[in-house]
């Protein structure tokens, strides 16, 4: 294999790589400040792109409008979520919560066959994001070259409201110790309400981006994503926001490179994250930025 | 400024404290002393919000038992944890941002100003996260920290836990110079010498109920007192 293909794999693993970590930042902001691995999250995401249909094509909206509207709901899908279904549960054993979270995996998927059908619907891709670029021999989708940049700019955004706004030290204090923030005089609930906004809106930028990628939507689609990605925040380090950047594009780039430099493995491409997690959890088992579980997260 | 009236602290079946009733008034440095497992921890976390309780918690007038511990704060309650409890994970000046959570950006640099003329140790490290601090310049954040909400009560949970006795007599007088610019302060202590030296009024806490209360410089005449919590034969 050349060079060119090479660098034109890498792109693309790049690319792949921003949406899982998009997703696991989620993932990893809600484990440090409620110790919940939420497996609706891959769901949530889901959720995100059937908005962004119905933003399209149902209210006809321009594509940035559909895209600042799926951003909020799907956020506010997320706070109602964690109300509901694990605010209930805070003081109850890990597994309960956890537990719960499998239901309301299997909940939004039922309820979107229900609604939707379980045939893959089209998403519409905008002009801008589907042509190439050819650069010195390199095709690349403009939509590979899109993705990272945006998922980099959230990541800066974020941790920019976690060091320098007063609610993002307090997530950060909360992920370390929830009642002695209690004790500065922060509603915790609050905060922890915008933890799951954050998470499920960021999923949502994820779940338009892997349509765009992928434009064909189904209600089971978040599973895989979804799972990769709680891969990655666990190879970054559970907690850990960079980390779980830093483990979604390494995922993303060994799943293509390797489907790449290995084409009779492509059926064992989904196989290559969780062997991934498995090798890096037996040298290192907080991940490769977790830290001692009891100095703080994020 | 705080009356407590028939207390009861539950952790499931074990009763922790045991209808006990005591006041502070404003101004005054009251201290509840007691051994290990008396119920001196679950009291304070009763009156902060953080434990369920029974009984009549009266702080300004207001009843605020059964609210929320953002909310009592947010009233002027402030409370050092017994064992610091400082942020480790975040630098000494944003442990002092999460202190004034509710505090206006205009307001927090006086009050920066402050901690830092107070505690001038914590100037030279605020970019250090707070997890390096030794074990006394973690209390002493972790005084400054409670300080910067502007609470009309002070609460203190065993100060002097860990601490070497010189670091011990610094808190102290530091608690007491606070006192005396017109702090109202309950003070929760095994190191019942100390305590009982700069308080103005005490309660014994034995196995979740008060067993003697009187003017601090009685109790420490106290043979019974002297005998118990002061180490004398
Ligand atoms: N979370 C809890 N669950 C169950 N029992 C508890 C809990 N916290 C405290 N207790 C029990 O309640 C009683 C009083 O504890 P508390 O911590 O209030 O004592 P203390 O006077 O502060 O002791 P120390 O000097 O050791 O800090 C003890 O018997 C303790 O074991
Ligand atoms: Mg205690």
């Amino acid at each position: 294999m050349n060079t060119t293909l090479i660098l034109q794999q890498l792109f693309n693993g790049l690319a792949l790589g921003s949406l899982y970590g998009l997703i696991a930042i989620g993932y990893t902001m809600v484990y440090g400040v409620i110790r919940l691995i939420n497996f609706a999250h891959g769901d949530v995401m889901m959720v995100g792109t059937y908005i962004a249909i119905l933003a399209v094509s149902v209210l006809l909206l321009p594509w940035w409008a559909a895209f600042l509207l799926t951003i909020f709901a799907t956020a506010f899908v997320g706070v109602v979520i964690d109300k509901i279904a694990y605010k209930p549960l805070r003081n109850a054993s890990r597994i309960s919560s956890l537990i719960t979270a499998i239901g309301v995996s299997f909940f939004l998927e039922n309820l979107f066959l229900v609604i939707f059908g379980g045939v893959p619907k089209s998403f519409p891709i905008p002009a801008l994001f589907s042509g190439t670029l050819h650069i010195k021999g390199v095709i690349l989708p403009v939509i590979s070259i899109i993705v990272p940049i945006v998922a980099l700019a959230f990541l800066a955004i974020l941790m920019y409201i976690l060091h320098n706004t007063k609610y993002g030290i307090a997530m950060r204090a909360l992920s370390l110790d929830m009642d002695t923030t209690r004790l500065m005089g922060a509603n915790v609930d609050a905060i922890i309400s915008f933890v799951f906004a954050i998470g499920s809106s960021l999923a949502a930028a994820g779940g338009i981006f892997w349509a765009l990628k992928y434009p064909s939507i189904n209600p089971l689609m978040g599973i895989m994503p979804g799972l990769k990605a709680f891969a990655a925040a666990v190879l970054g380090g559970i907690g850990s926001v960079p980390g779980a950047a830093i483990g979604g594009f390494i995922i993303g780039i060994v799943e293509i490179l390797a489907v790449a430099l290995f084409p009779p493995l492509a059926g064992y491409k989904d196989a290559f994250a969780f062997l991934l997690l498995i090798f890096v959890l037996l040298f290192k088992p907080t991940g490769i930025m977790g830290e001692d579980l009891e100095r703080g997260r994020f | 400024m705080l009356k407590v009236k028939d207390l009861d602290v539950y952790y499931g079946v074990i009763h922790a404290v045991k209808g006990i009733s005591f006041n502070v008034p404003e101004g005054k440095i009251v201290t509840l002393i007691g051994a290990n497992g008396a119920g001196k921890s679950s009291t304070l976390k009763a009156i902060a919000g953080l434990v369920k309780s029974k009984g009549n918690i009266k702080f300004l007038g207001h009843d605020i038992r059964g609210k929320q511990a953002h909310k009592i704060s947010n009233m002027g309650i402030s409370l050092v944890p017994e064992g610091r409890h400082v942020f480790v994970n975040l630098t000494i000046l944003e442990n002092l941002r999460m202190g004034g959570f509710n505090k206006k950006h205009s307001e927090l640099e006086p009050l920066y100003e402050k901690a830092f003329e107070l505690f001038p140790i914590l100037k030279e490290r605020a970019n250090q996260k707070a997890g390096t601090l030794s074990g006394g310049e973690q209390q002493m954040l972790a005084l400054a920290r409670a300080l910067m909400s502007e609470p009309s009560l002070l609460m203190l949970d065993e100060p002097s836990l860990g601490l070497a006795p010189k670091i011990v007599a610094e808190v102290f007088d530091i608690v007491k110079m606070l006192n005396s610019k017109g702090m109202t302060v309950l003070l929760v202590e095994q190191n019942a010498a100390q305590a009982l030296k700069i308080a103005h009024y005490a309660y014994v806490l034995e196995n979740g109920a008060i067993t003697l209360e009187d003017e601090a410089k009685a109790l420490l005449n106290n043979e019974q007192v002297r005998k118990s919590y002061l180490g004398e034969m």
